[in-house]
């Protein structure tokens, strides 16, 4: 009776998920593809080749590196910290570092703002005066960029740290190694799938940052003005040709970064299934 | 004397694991603190490898003050539970670890390896990853790695608590003669009293934080200092109200001097054993074993009256110590 009960219930379980995943995800993606090429490759090309387009991916592509630096470096330290050490108010740190995923990016523009703008922030007229513009720059786009894409390899890091345990360090140390040797030698080899999935997963999320850089950046053709920007940009001046062949392209390097992390996900784990006796 | 240990006291909160022990190990010999869960024992362990800081007290090892050492400046092989071998390196780089963190020359560190890996018979294993070993194998790659630094004093938590019986025997047996071939001062934690009477040349029993007792095996099983260490290194009845081992208790089915007079309640078949469980007059349960040969000698049966009677020079609590 539960069989025959169970079977048209799975059935439309999964054309419910099916159907859904189509009409949200894989459609529209499919759509943004076709009407990328609407006018043939040769014009993709050609938009590629316009300078103030060339210089919007290569500032997104900038912003992209150096906020996925910024938090490798800082999201192992993060994680060591959340980990390793034992201090009052690390639940409250915690929860700080999943903010971002929680906060409207526009909410961290802004807030940005309020701290690092030449004219009225806090922060932002010394730093002006020291010759660092950060807000309407560079800077300021690279810091929005890191304060969303933040809390990405901590989540894949902190996990495994708690799983492989102190013993191999103890171990380590205990074999005369200091704590940068343990690290470099020890834990950083461990953690290192870890570490891969949250760069590639942070440098996807960084590549595609809106919002925020939207409030930080001024965008000014040819200077501060990410693909991102530009998508929208040429949308609103009715060049849609040239807006879903970027948008193609961003999400086509999104979609080979998950592509990477899933093969390199499997690959692990079947190594460390085989190699578990 | 390789360690001393003097007034080492260590709080874990308000739970006091260690309470102002102090101890003397010998230099050169096995040493096991053997105690139940919980007792402190491996808190010492760890605070002798600097693992662990004292809240108070002093250890000196070969000599030299170490408590404010650090792990590193120890010189101390550590050899843990669950191995801890170094999941992302081979066999031969495990064993390696602490001689390339000393920038010994590559020929050097590769003699040194294929040495150990001999000593402890993984030869053929040298290229292999700990995942492709059994525990067996991997804690004997732990101990050649724990030795390759020619440590000062090598130091076991619980080194076989993760095996199974069969191997856990073959390795005692191999730790013993590795012993006898190195010499190295050893000190292992075990909650397991056969093991320690089986490897150890010393024993020192600790519970709840103090040391009971410190002796040879044949001392602490001949002559414990109180019931808690009677009872901690062997089975134990009652009789008379003092403890005895159950193969000590001597039964009679005539009347004997100083005999406790009972009635046969049970009997037990143990293996090669008869365990019979007398009830005296007195009220006690106690428990006697004897071969089968003999109890089927005396002829004993449940319901039948007997006379109880510690065997002369059998061990019992020295009197008026009690745990």
């Amino acid at each position: 009776m539960g069989e025959s009960r169970r079977r048209p219930f799975t059935y439309v379980l999964r054309c419910a998920v099916v159907g859904y995943l189509l009409l949200l995800v894989v459609w529209p993606l499919v759509l943004v593809v076709t009407h990328a090429f609407e006018g043939g490759a040769g014009t993709v090309l050609g938009l590629f080749a316009e300078p103030g387009t060339l210089a919007a991916l290569r500032l997104t592509a900038l912003a992209a590196v150096l906020a996925t630096a910024i938090n490798l470096v800082f999201g192992v330290a993060i994680s060591l910290v959340l980990v390793r050490v034992q201090f009052p108010g690390k639940r409250i740190l915690s929860a700080l570092v999943d903010l971002p995923l929680a906060v409207s990016p526009v909410v961290v523009g802004l807030a940005l703002m309020l701290v690092y703008s030449g004219r009225t922030g806090w922060f932002g007229p010394t730093l002006e005066s020291w010759g660092l513009t950060v807000i309407f720059s560079t800077p300021g786009i690279v810091m929005a960029t890191a304060f969303v894409s933040l809390p990405l390899v901590v989540r894949e890091v902190v996990p495994v740290l708690h799983e492989i345990g102190t013993e191999q360090e103890q171990a380590a140390a205990s074999l005369g190694a200091s704590g940068t040797q343990t690290f470099w030698r020890i834990t950083l080899p461990s953690i290192k799938w870890a570490v891969v999935y949250g760069v590639v997963l942070t440098l996807a999320r960084s590549l595609g940052e809106f919002g925020a850089v939207k409030v930080v950046s001024g965008n000014v053709l040819g200077q501060t003005r990410t693909a991102t920007l530009a998508v929208e940009e040429m949308y609103l001046n009715f060049d849609q040709q040239g807006a879903y062949a970027i948008a193609f392209l961003l999400a086509s390097v999104s979609v080979l970064a998950i592509l990477i992390v899933s093969v390199l996900r499997s690959r692990a784990e079947r190594t460390e299934r085989k190699a578990t006796p | 004397m390789s360690i001393e240990i003097s007034a080492v006291t260590k709080y874990f909160g308000d739970f006091r694991a260690l309470d102002a022990v102090d101890l003397s190990i010998p230099t050169g010999k096995i040493t096991a603190l053997l105690g139940p869960s919980g007792g402190g024992k491996t808190t010492l362990l760890r605070i002798i490898a600097g693992l662990e800081r004292p809240d108070a007290g002093r250890v000196v090892i070969e000599g030299t003050d170490a408590t404010g050492l650090p792990v590193q400046q120890r010189n101390v092989g550590f050899v843990f539970q669950h191995y801890a071998a170094f999941k992302h390196l081979t066999v031969a780089k495990n064993v390696a670890f602490g001689l390339e963190i000393r920038k010994r020359p590559a020929d050097e560190v590769r003699r040194r390896v294929d040495e150990l890996l001999e000593l402890v018979h993984l030869g053929q294993f040298a290229h292999r990853l700990p995942s492709q070993l059994s525990g067996g194998q991997r804690q004997r790659m732990a101990l050649a790695r724990a030795l390759a630094i020619e440590p000062t004093v090598l130091l076991l938590d619980e080194p076989f608590g993760a095996l199974d019986a069969k191997v856990r025997k073959e390795l005692r047996d191999w730790l013993r003669r590795l012993h006898d071939e190195v010499h190295v001062t050893t000190v292992f934690v075990t909650h397991d009293q056969e093991e320690a009477l089986e490897v150890a040349d010393e024993i020192v029993v600790i519970s709840e934080g103090r040391v009971e007792q410190v002796g040879t095996p044949d001392e602490l099983y001949d002559a414990p200092a109180n019931d808690f260490v009677m009872s901690f290194l062997g089975p134990v009845t009652r009789l008379g109200g003092v403890l005895v081992r159950p193969h000590d208790v001597e039964i009679s089915l005539v009347p004997v001097l100083d005999g406790a007079e009972g009635t046969v309640a049970r009997v037990q078949r143990i293996g090669f054993a008869e365990r019979v469980t007398v009830l005296t007059d007195d009220g006690e349960d106690v428990v006697v074993e004897m071969t089968r040969t003999s109890a089927r000698t005396l002829g004993i049966g449940v319901g039948q009256t007997v006379w109880l009677s510690a065997a002369a020079g059998a061990p019992s609590a020295r009197a008026g110590v009690s745990a």
